[in-house]
Parts: C-alpha cells; structure tokens; sequence
C-alpha cells in the first residue's frame, strides 16, 4: 500500500513528463478497446446477419452437398418426409432447392444460383413475400448487389435457362419482383430466389429440397437422411476473417503500444539516474532495496493506472457517442460480411483485457529499469555517483 | 553501556588493480546521548566511517556493533531495519523527499514502522514543534530555506525517536546564523532525549557544540578527546 501511495505521489509530482507518458498510454488505451469493439462490433452484426439473412439456426444438408463444389449441386435434392413437412408449417424450417441456371441480361449470359424457397417463410430475413405480390409466377427477388452487376431493377424481365432433373434444358422468361438490400454477400452475390414451388415445377423435383434451415424454435434434433450443419460449421468462414483482422490490429495495437511503453522505459531509466540521491534517501529511511525496486517498478505501472483513468474521461463519452451513432462505411463492396453501419461492442472482458494487457507491460517495462536499484551502493547512490 | 563498539575496522575500496584504505584500524565506542564528531580533512574518512556506523556501507575487516546488532553480519533486510528503527540521518544537501510536503517528509519513517495515523500525525507534528516548524506542513521542500529544509531533515531524523543521529556535513550549506540555529536545535534534542548524535564536519562553529572531538587523518583516528566547558 505504502509503494502504491508513494508511487502515485512521485508520478505526480513529477508533472509535464507523467502527463505525456500517461497521455500517450492512454491513447493506446482507447485505441485498443476502440478497435476491438469495432472489430466484436462487426463480428457481432456479421453473425446476427449472416444468420437472419443467410443459415437460420442451423442447416440440414442433403448428404451430397458442398456449397463450395457446383457440380454436386445438381444431385444434392431428396424428398422431405411429412415429419420435415409438418415442421416447415409450423414455421420451425424452411426448405430450400438449389440449382444452377444462365440468365441473360441485355445479351450478355451470367451463370447464377437459382434459390427456390417458400414465400411465405419466416425464418430468413429474406423479402421472399414480394414473390407473391407479383402477378407473374415466374418472378424472383434479388440483392442490390446482384442487380447492379446485371443491371437489372424491379419489374425488368429476363430470360433465363436451366436443366430439369433430367438434364433437358428449358427456358423462359422471369421478371424482377423486388430487389432487397443485404450485408451478407453470399446471399446476393449471383444468386436469384424464386417460389419453392415454382421451381420445383421447372425442375420437376416435387416436395425436394437441396437443404433446409432451421428456425429460432426448432428443436427436433436430426432429421434422417439430412446432415445437420451447425453454426461453427457455417460460420466458419467468418470467423476466420474476423481472426485474421483481428491479428492485424493486434498488429497496429502492439505499435501503439510499444510507443508508449518506450516512453515509460525511458522514464524510468533517466529516473533511476536523476534521482539516485532519492534512492539513496530511501534507503537510509530503511527501505530496503527491494522495496525501493517495488517502488520504481509500481510507479512506472501506476502510469497505466493514470492512462486508464485518462482514458476513461475522454473514451468512454466517445465510446457511448459512437455507440449510439456507429461508424458508417457507405455501401462497401468488399465481398465480406459487414454492415453498412457498424455499432462497436465493448464487452466488459474486452475492457478488463485492455486494462490487464497495459498494465502488465507498463510494469514489466518499469521493473527492468528498476533491477538497476538493487545494484547501487547506497552510500554512491546518496552522491549521485552513479554513471 | 555503549551502543556503538567499533573494533580494529578497516575499509577499503578498490582503485584500479589495487585498492585504497579509507579506514585503518579504528577503534572507537560511544554511549548513549553523547554529542560527538568525527573532524578532519577531506579524504579523512569521515564519511566512511559514518555511513559504515549507519549501516549503508560495510567494513573490510574488523567488526562494527551498533545496537548489539554486526554491521558485517546483517542482511539488507536486517540492515534496513537497523536503520528504520535506531538510526536517524542529516545529510549536507538535506535529501528532502523533492514532491512530498514538510508532513509527509517528516512522516515517511513512521509510514514503514505501521503506526496508525492519529499517532504519526502526533508524532509528525512534536517533530515539527522541536525544530520550530508546524507552520509549514503543507510546504513542498522547494518553498523552504536551506535552514528551513535542514530543520525538515532533523525532524525527519528525529521524529522515530532514534537511537542514533548520524549528521554528515550538516552545515556545510548553512549561513552562520542558520548554522547555529540548528545546530542549537540538536543540542537540546540531544539533551532533552538523550539521542546519540554523532557528526561528521570540518565546520569549526560545529566542532564548539560538540563534547567529544575525534580527529581523523588519512583512515586513522589521531585525537579522540573531550570538548565541552
């Protein structure tokens, strides 16, 4: 307690040159726990979207399917059983067939994924209703995203050409029922939702689906001849772009960071030699040398003490700021799931993270300085002999 | 009975490939509540002898016993201790602790003794008392005079009621007037609880305060005599 007091009082009293280290330190501080929240913030919209959007709660797959492998689309269908069927009316699944077609836009052909799901499904944040609010039963909803590479808006019709299951191909013309702004790319990005009826018919697949996806209050466990795919699993890919990001910021953090510290390495170094009298002070007083190490040691950290307090009077009313407002990025185009507002997310570990990782090195950084104290001879120290 | 028994020490230090003897065969003793000091030229060993009695330095041969307690035999605990608790010092340059108040310099002994802080607050302030200074408690040692700070120093000194008072060149920063004025304000804490102070000066207004004269030239003790009228 005695080396904390004293501590505090020497950083203190020390003035401009605590400010500046603290200053900076907090700096680190704020931007720490300002990109990490961005980051968990993203992370946290990102997961919540790509399950409204795109996976439910989960997904089952037909055995055959790899969403990564086109050419097991084509086999990837199976009936759905009435047990699947009774729990689809209750809105606990949806299922939905997949297949690949050829459209062509202003003369030009462009392969896409032919979605074929329920339009009156309640799982997915999906406007599939605007399917029925259409008169044509050969009508699709499309992303924004979608519908800027093919240049195609609202009511535009388009041809369009697939294979049933037999592999006859056939052709007509589809007309834009609506076109729906989303943050999950894999939702929009070539593909083309239509009535799950609709294309059964075309693909004369009656009641088969490619997967289904389950909804909030499913709780039927596994469905026989479906493999269900978890939100890990699906996620997956996530997760290992907000790693990555992640270790880049760590990057840019680490930075920060090892500025600041050096600014406290080096307080502390030209304290040791400033205030050698001091330390020999101490020590006649009756401290002894590994109290007055302690005490150096606790005073660089208490740097990070001052720096988290500092940071907390100009972060946390700019964190709460940027909270209620987020950070726009426009419409970003980037083939990865983010939002066009991202609201930062500072969870209480994150804060606690921030706080334990800056002062643990503010310390360590103090203490390597500070072993030189244990070194002195008093009686040189009290001369200020030391070079 | 003698709370300082120094037997055929020596200390030397290392010079290059050889080594200098700052003390050579000193054989001294001193009881309780004299006011004593050692004198003598630069170089004499005044100093040394001093910060080996307090403990900050140790002897190269011989023994030195303070408080019953082997200078040579204590560990930097024992002897951090040692010096809490019955040794108080007065250095030339006063060593004020530069960002703590005249309180808090005064207080910092009793802080590692934990005593509760009603009871330093008294003790602080009977320390401040004696050297005439309650009305600058809350002065930061840069507001003070060099007499001011020196009597700072001796209260800091005094205030853990110490056993020994080692004083190195207590006035060498002083004016006369100053000198005297503290060096009376030792005079009578030596007097009034029986503290052993002991100096280390070539100042001649201190060696007039002191009872024992201990003359030292080149390591040795040359003249050890009484002094007082």
């Amino acid at each position: 307690m005695i080396a904390i007091k004293l501590a505090f009082k020497n950083l203190l009293g020390a003035g401009l040159r605590t400010w500046l280290n603290v200053s900076v330190l907090s700096f680190a501080f704020v931007l720490i726990i300002f990109y990490n929240g961005m980051i968990e913030g993203w992370n946290r919209q990102g997961r919540n979207d790509t399950q409204d959007w795109e996976i439910g709660q989960g997904q089952f797959w037909h055995p055959e399917y790899d969403r990564y492998d086109f050419f097991t689309i084509r086999d990837s269908h199976a009936r759905l059983s009435d047990e699947i069927n009774t729990q689809i009316n209750e809105d606990k699944l949806t299922p939905v067939l997949i297949t690949q077609a050829t459209i062509y836009p202003q003369g030009r052909n462009q392969g896409v994924v032919l979605r074929g799901i329920d339009p009156q499904q309640k799982i997915l944040k999906l406007p599939t209703s605007d399917l029925d609010n259409i008169q044509n039963e050969y009508s699709v909803i499309i992303g924004k995203r979608m519908a800027e590479s093919v240049k195609l808006t609202a009511g535009d019709k388009v041809l369009i050409r697939w294979r049933d299951k037999n592999g006859t191909f056939d052709a007509r013309e589809i007309q834009i029922a609506s076109i729906f702004s989303c943050d999950v790319p894999p939702v929009d990005n070539g593909q083309m939702y239509i009535s799950l009826n609709v294309l059964q018919e075309m693909l004369n697949l009656e009641n088969e689906a490619t997967l289904i996806v389950a909804g909030k209050n499913y709780t039927g466990g596994d469905i026989k001849n479906w493999e269900f795919k978890d939100l890990t699993f699906l996620l997956a890919d996530f997760d290992k772009l907000i790693q990555a990001k992640k270790g880049g910021a760590m990057i840019m953090e680490g930075f920060m960071l090892i500025i600041a510290l050096l600014a406290i390495f080096d307080t502390q170094v030209l304290s040791i030699f400033r205030r050698q009298k001091e330390i020999g002070t101490y020590i006649a007083l009756g401290l002894t040398r590994s109290q007055v190490v302690g005490l150096f040691t606790v005073e660089g950290g208490a740097h990070s003490i001052l720096a988290a307090l500092l940071g907390a009077a100009y972060g946390i009313p700019l964190f709460l700021y940027l909270d209620s407002i987020g950070i726009t990025f426009g419409t970003p185009d980037m083939g990865i799931t983010i939002a066009e507002t991202i609201y930062p997310y500072y969870s209480l570990g994150l804060i606690i993270t921030a706080i334990v990782l800056v002062v643990l090195s503010a310390t360590i950084v103090s203490y390597f300085p500070a072993r030189k104290i244990s070194k002195m001879k008093p009686t040189d120290a009290l001369r200020g002999k030391l070079q | 009975m003698d709370i300082i028994k120094i037997n055929d020490l020596v200390k030397r230090f290392p010079v290059g490939k050889g080594h200098f003897t700052a003390l050579n065969k000193i054989n001294l003793s001193f009881g309780k509540g004299e006011f004593a000091g050692f004198v003598g030229p630069s170089g004499s060993g005044k100093t040394t002898l001093l910060n080996i009695i307090g403990s900050l330095d140790t002897p190269s041969e011989g023994s030195t016993i303070v408080m019953d307690q082997s200078i040579s035999e204590l560990s930097h605990k024992q002897a951090a201790r040692l010096r809490n608790m019955y040794i108080g010092f007065i250095f030339q340059t006063y060593n004020l602790l530069p960002v703590y108040t005249v309180f808090e310099n005064v207080e910092f002994s009793l802080l590692l003794q934990n005593i509760s802080a009603s009871e330093r607050k008294k003790a602080v302030m009977e320390a401040l008392k004696w050297v005439g200074l309650t009305d600058k408690v809350k002065s930061k040692p840069n507001m003070l005079s060099g007499g001011e700070s020196q009597r700072v120093a001796i209260a800091r000194s005094m205030v853990k009621k110490p056993e020994i008072v080692l004083a190195d060149e207590p006035t060498a920063n002083l004016d006369s007037k100053n000198s005297h004025h503290i060096l009376q304000t030792m005079e009578t804490l030596n007097k009034e609880l029986n503290v052993t102070f002991i100096f280390a000066t070539h100042d001649e207004k201190v060696m007039k305060y002191l009872n024992r004269i201990i003359t030292l030239e080149d390591g040795k003790v040359v003249s050890d005599k009484e002094n007082k009228s």
